[in-house]
């Protein structure tokens, strides 16, 4: 596209060609650096799942066995945990940032919004471990709100799935508001107005008009959610360590050799389970996001 | 934060006065401001509460009552600093080594390659898909093949990379980590700006490429650039999962460790991790917006 006013208007042939000589050495190094950095380790993982080697001989052949038993037990049961977490979190940071991400639209104060894409811009990046310290020294055993409000008898722990939960959704929510205003920004005014004088009433306009529109970017949103979720992994480990099943921790343990010596290829049949849920989840997403750009664009 | 309630305070009081009159937009007002007051008002509670708990837990002594022990204490010790310069310089040569690999390659194929922008961009989201413990996990198999590789070169780069002062390895990860964010905003950044006529402009005045990039295409895209650098900036700094699997002690995996023996002491290092990336955040767009804004007033002047 860009090239054909090259044609027309540009200078004739020798500068060009010269120009058109030097264009690789601008994207080479970063294809290289792609190939060597992440394709390596991704082939890696990859050849390591399908293959075992045995301590004795050294000799490596190649079996299934890796991929069978981390769809079996304990790791069933932390895929699966992940899988559910994910699932509970992305659906409720994406109503809880969708009602934020409202509010500040529908209240059409500046200052506000500015405040607002500001904390979530630093809370949104505020996980991993700080975050589950915070929530430690707030809502665990001797945490600030379990004495205040002696938690503690009420039966609640912040060392399960609900607890990580409320961890997760800290990040989350924020993450979901910045993604969704600009969605919400792009339902016109006009359309509302419109509906409003061939007698629709706001949940008319919502149910007819603004949700549908909203949904690709909504779940476009969730499905983002669902990523980050699922492959978080210091919140779950500082937190809650093994205590909750989750895929994450359990590949991190075999990694070190906590569980089993020798565990580094079951550990690589996790991660491909991981890859594999990602890429399907983000097959999802890729259409929907082209549905959305047709109204919101 | 505390704008938030202050600024969601005034739509509330006028419209009630209005719900009596016919007219049908007033009264759907009047009933809005209490649900979206609610609404920020909880979201206030949920986000202010932990941190406010997290702030009383360090410096509330059980025995001694208030004392800020935690912070003048253990918190800055050498051990701390130490993974926190480490923290630092693996996000700078994160930053400056994803901006230098991917600024001249989106540019060069936003003009003048654009059949290659699909593979880019594809290149660049992928990593997504790879959660950071799948990526780890893939490179520590590669790094485990290396006493196969003892009598080859491959073997010293291996040995270079996982240096323990300075482990290149996280930069690289780190880098590929961090390409989802500069694509993304680079990509709006090169959407925003009329980058063709601007090249063009500066090529046939008879600038190189290299001065073009520098002094056009950079300047114009420094919102872009910036937002890009803060994000990857950010994420390394909190990175715990690959530098833990690697074996490395940059500040989130210190914290861990403290964490483990002192809980006070770890609330106040995720207290400062807190301040750290809000601080940044906010010194670096406050130097993009600065920069920018200056750059239009001289214009305009002269």
């Amino acid at each position: 596209m860009s090239d054909r006013p090259a044609t027309d208007a540009g200078p004739p042939g020798r500068p060009r060609r010269s120009t058109r000589r030097l264009h690789w050495p601008a994207v080479l190094p970063f294809f290289a650096f792609l190939a060597l950095c992440f394709g390596l380790p991704a082939g890696a993982l990859v050849y390591g799942a399908f293959t075992a080697t045995d301590p004795a001989t050294g000799h490596t052949h190649a079996t299934l066995d890796n991929v069978r038993q981390s769809l079996k037990g304990i790791y069933a049961t932390g895929l699966g945990g992940s899988v559910q977490l994910s699932l509970l979190c992305a659906l409720l940071a994406t109503l809880g940032g969708t009602l934020i991400a409202q509010a500040v639209v529908a209240s059409r104060r500046p200052a506000l919004r500015r405040a607002v894409v500001a904390a979530c811009g630093v809370l949104a990046n505020f996980s991993g471990a700080p975050l589950a310290f915070a929530f430690v020294a707030t809502l665990g055993t001797t945490g600030t709100l379990t004495r205040l409000l002696s938690l503690d008898h009420t039966g609640f722990s912040l060392y399960t799935t609900a607890g990580l939960v409320l961890a997760y959704l800290y990040f989350m929510i924020p993450l979901m508001v910045v993604t969704v205003l600009p969605a919400l920004d792009g339902l016109r005014t006009q359309w509302r107005e419109a509906a409003a004088s061939c007698g629709a009433t706001r949940g008319q306009f919502w149910r007819h008009i603004g949700l549908p529109v909203l949904l690709p970017s909504l779940l476009g949103g969730a499905v983002l959610l669902f990523g980050t979720a699922f492959a978080s992994h210091a919140t779950a480990a500082v937190m809650v360590g093994s205590s909750v099943p989750l895929i994450t921790v359990q590949i991190s343990n075999a990694l070190a050799g906590n569980v089993l010596a020798g565990q580094e290829n079951l550990a690589l049949a996790m991660s491909l389970n991981m890859v594999v849920i990602a890429l399907l989840v983000m097959a999802v997403q890729i259409p929907l996001q082209r549905r959305s750009a047709r109204w919101l664009g | 934060m505390a704008g938030m309630t202050t600024a969601a305070q005034p739509p509330v009081a006028p419209p009630p006065d209005r719900a009596p009159e016919p007219r049908p937009a007033p009264p759907a007002r009047g009933r809005r401001p209490y649900g979206r007051l609610a609404v920020l008002l909880l979201a206030f509670l949920y986000f202010a509460v932990p941190v406010a708990a997290s702030l009383w837990f360090t410096v509330d002594d059980p025995v001694k009552g208030f004392s800020l022990d935690v912070y003048t204490g253990h918190l800055v010790s050498a051990d701390m600093l130490g993974s926190l310069l480490l923290s630092v310089e693996l996000g700078l040569a994160t930053v400056a080594l994803g901006l230098l690999l991917v600024v001249p390659a989106m540019v060069v194929v936003h003009l003048r390659l654009p059949r290659l922008r699909p593979l880019v961009e594809i290149a660049c989201m992928t990593p997504l898909v790879v959660p950071p413990i799948a990526l780890v996990a893939g490179v520590n198999t590669v790094l485990s093949w290396a006493p196969d590789l003892a009598r080859t070169p491959f073997y010293q780069t291996l040995m270079v990379l996982q240096n323990e002062n300075f482990p290149l390895v996280l930069v690289l990860l780190y880098t590929v980590m961090s390409l989802p964010f500069l694509y993304r905003s680079l990509d709006a950044g090169l959407r925003a700006v009329d980058l063709k006529t601007l090249v063009e402009a500066s090529r046939s005045l008879g600038a190189g490429r290299l001065t073009t990039l520098g002094r056009v295409v950079v300047p114009n895209l420094r919102p872009a650039v910036v937002s890009g650098a803060v994000l990857s900036l950010a994420m390394v700094l909190g990175e715990y999962t690959v530098a833990s699997v690697l074996g490395y002690r940059p500040f989130a995996v210190w914290m861990v460790e403290v964490g483990g023996e002192e809980a006070e002491l770890a609330g106040a290092a995720a207290m400062l991790s807190l301040f750290l990336t809000w601080g940044l955040l906010l010194l670096l767009t406050f130097l993009a917006g600065g920069r920018t804004r200056r750059t239009r007033r001289q214009r305009t002047t002269s």
